[in-house]
């Protein structure tokens, strides 16, 4: 599964689980958009670091934190898993 | 103090009684004539008035010394197995330690300790001694960090809920803990077997969790405790079958309905009862309804133990308690009307008082504060889970979240995994605010438990 499918697969999970209603998840859509609140963001994170190795926002330390759904996937596959 | 006035250990222990006996993985000691006997090699009296260290390998031994140095020394500092060697300088200073009691005397010869008196088995025929003071009985808290912290308690505040419940009906028991007895939950067990007339069979942290229960099978143990940890690596285990004790009962630890009903159903015919004691509060009560949490009319004056809730914890004051940390630099045990505070946060629902977990062991979620142990209680209700953990992982987004390591009870289909993982985070909406609901949860084989029985939270 591509990096940017696992991303999105676990936004829908966690949607689901939080009874957010996504809209379509361009690249283009803001992260603010989404209807996430922080403490999805959080577990959003923290469940991808465990499926795919990294957590590209503590690595980094000047890492701004991505304001597009496309600028967080981004921040994935740029990272070396 | 006229030696009438004194009841110490062997005191309790008349020739009434026979067959009774205490035993551990290898040998067994008949308590009958324990007064006629030494485990000292008859080097008692070189004892008396002493400050003493016991620093044994075995439970069996630091058990009979305990009977036949009570009354004799001045103090005695009982050492757990998992005692860091490091801190045993410091405590002997702490405690004024004149004397040790070992079985590694070759340890002990060149140390500042002038008298070093070694414990053997067996035993060795000696006229019996008598109670000449009330001696002080000195036991170290289980604290993770630091030098542990001496607790001095007397023989009557040990004993107070024992001789408050009174003896035994039916058949003298024969009791057995997975604890060790050189703390205070196994001390406790090991001073009902003396009292009560009956017998003890000690744990051995060597022997096999199927070994240990073959042995208290075989002994015919009857009433057993431990903390809710032991109990559901026990259930776990699937060696309780066929084990039929007649009382089991939990301490040390939050008992949550989930290890309550485990134990119900695993032992129908037992009566399942937890008990609420630290090291420094003593025995606070035993709950025997079969539900977690105890009533609230158990606040006030009960028994003669006075309970409260301050600033959410639980407050304790009774002749039950121990009476002072022992050192230089020891702080005070009660407050100023002699109330211990025992840092269990408890909780008002309806009629009753729930434990939700420890004052220090709060973890920072984002800010807010969260007990792992009320979102473990969530959890451990599911019937496919028998035993979980929950702590803190640090987050980019809100500085923290929770996740939980969860066991799975023995024998889940492994592919039902994601489902089951569903339905708790269900339970654990429908339950819990939003932030204290695993972002993840693990399916772990193992949980760390401690030396002391206590589920292991190195991040508390």
């Amino acid at each position: 599964m591509s990096v940017r499918s696992k991303v999105i697969e676990a936004i829908q999970q966690i949607a689901k689980e939080q009874n957010v209603t996504l809209p379509e998840l361009s690249d283009d859509l803001s992260l603010h958009e989404t209807g996430f609140d922080s403490l999805a963001f959080a577990i959003l994170v923290a469940r991808l670091e465990d499926e795919i190795g990294v957590d590209p926002f503590t690595i980094s330390e000047d890492a701004a934190f991505p304001a597009t759904v496309g600028d967080f996937v981004r921040a994935y596959a740029n990272v070396p898993a | 103090m006229s030696p009438r006035e004194i009841f110490a250990l062997r005191d309790h222990l008349g020739a009434e009684l026979k067959g009774r006996t205490i035993s551990d993985a290898h040998d067994v000691v008949s308590l009958t004539d324990i007064l006629s006997h030494t485990v000292l090699g008859g080097r008692l009296r070189e004892l008396s008035g002493r400050a003493v260290l016991l620093k044994l390998s075995d439970q069996l031994r630091s058990g009979l010394v305990m009977i036949e140095l009570d009354g004799i020394a001045r103090r005695m500092l009982l050492c757990p197995p998992d005692l860091n060697p490091a801190h045993l300088d410091a405590l002997i200073a702490d405690a004024g330690i004149d004397a040790v009691v070992t079985d590694e005397p070759d340890r002990w010869a060149d140390t500042c300790v002038p008298l070093v008196v070694v414990a053997r088995l067996p035993l060795q025929a000696i006229a019996p001694a008598k109670s000449e003071r009330a001696t002080e009985w000195l036991m170290l808290t289980s604290g993770t960090s630091g030098v542990p912290k001496i607790v001095g308690h007397t023989l009557e505040a040990l004993t107070g809920a024992i001789v408050a419940e009174g003896p035994a009906r039916g058949q003298a028991p024969v009791w057995a803990t997975f604890y060790d007895i050189r703390r205070y939950g196994g001390l406790q067990i090991f001073l009902r077997a003396v009292l009560s007339g009956g017998s003890m069979v000690l744990s051995d942290p060597h022997e096999s969790l199927a070994d240990h229960v073959a042995r208290l099978k075989a002994r015919g143990v009857s009433h057993i405790s431990g903390t809710p940890s032991h109990w559901r690596k026990l259930l776990m285990s699937g060696s309780a079958a066929q084990f039929a004790p007649a009382y089991v009962r939990l301490s040390g630890e939050i008992a949550d309905q989930a290890v309550l009903d485990g134990l119900k159903a695993a032992f129908p015919n037992a009566s399942v009862g937890h008990a609420y004691a630290s090291t420094e509060a003593g025995v606070g009560f035993a709950v025997n309804d079969g539900l977690e949490g105890f009533p609230a009319d158990y606040l006030g004056n009960r028994n003669g133990v006075e309970m409260k809730v301050t600033d959410g914890s639980l407050r304790i004051r009774s002749a039950r308690t121990a009476h002072a940390y022992v050192g230089r630099n020891a702080a005070a045990l009660t407050d100023a009307d002699g109330f211990v505070d025992s840092g269990d946060i408890v909780e008002l629902r309806g009629d009753r008082y729930y434990f939700v977990g420890r004052r220090g062991g709060i973890i920072n979620i984002g800010g807010l504060k969260v007990h792992p142990e009320e979102i473990e209680a969530v959890i451990n209700r599911h019937p496919d889970v028998r035993m979980s953990r929950a702590k803190s992982r640090r987050s980019p987004i809100t500085g923290g979240i929770v996740v939980a390591d969860v066991i799975l009870t023995e024998g889940t289909d492994q592919a039902r995994a994601k489902e089951i993982r569903d339905e708790i985070l269900k339970h654990c909406r429908a339950q819990l605010a939003s932030h204290k609901v695993p972002a993840v949860i693990r399916f772990v084989e193992a949980l760390d438990v401690t030396p002391a029985g206590k589920l292991a939270r190195t991040d508390a």
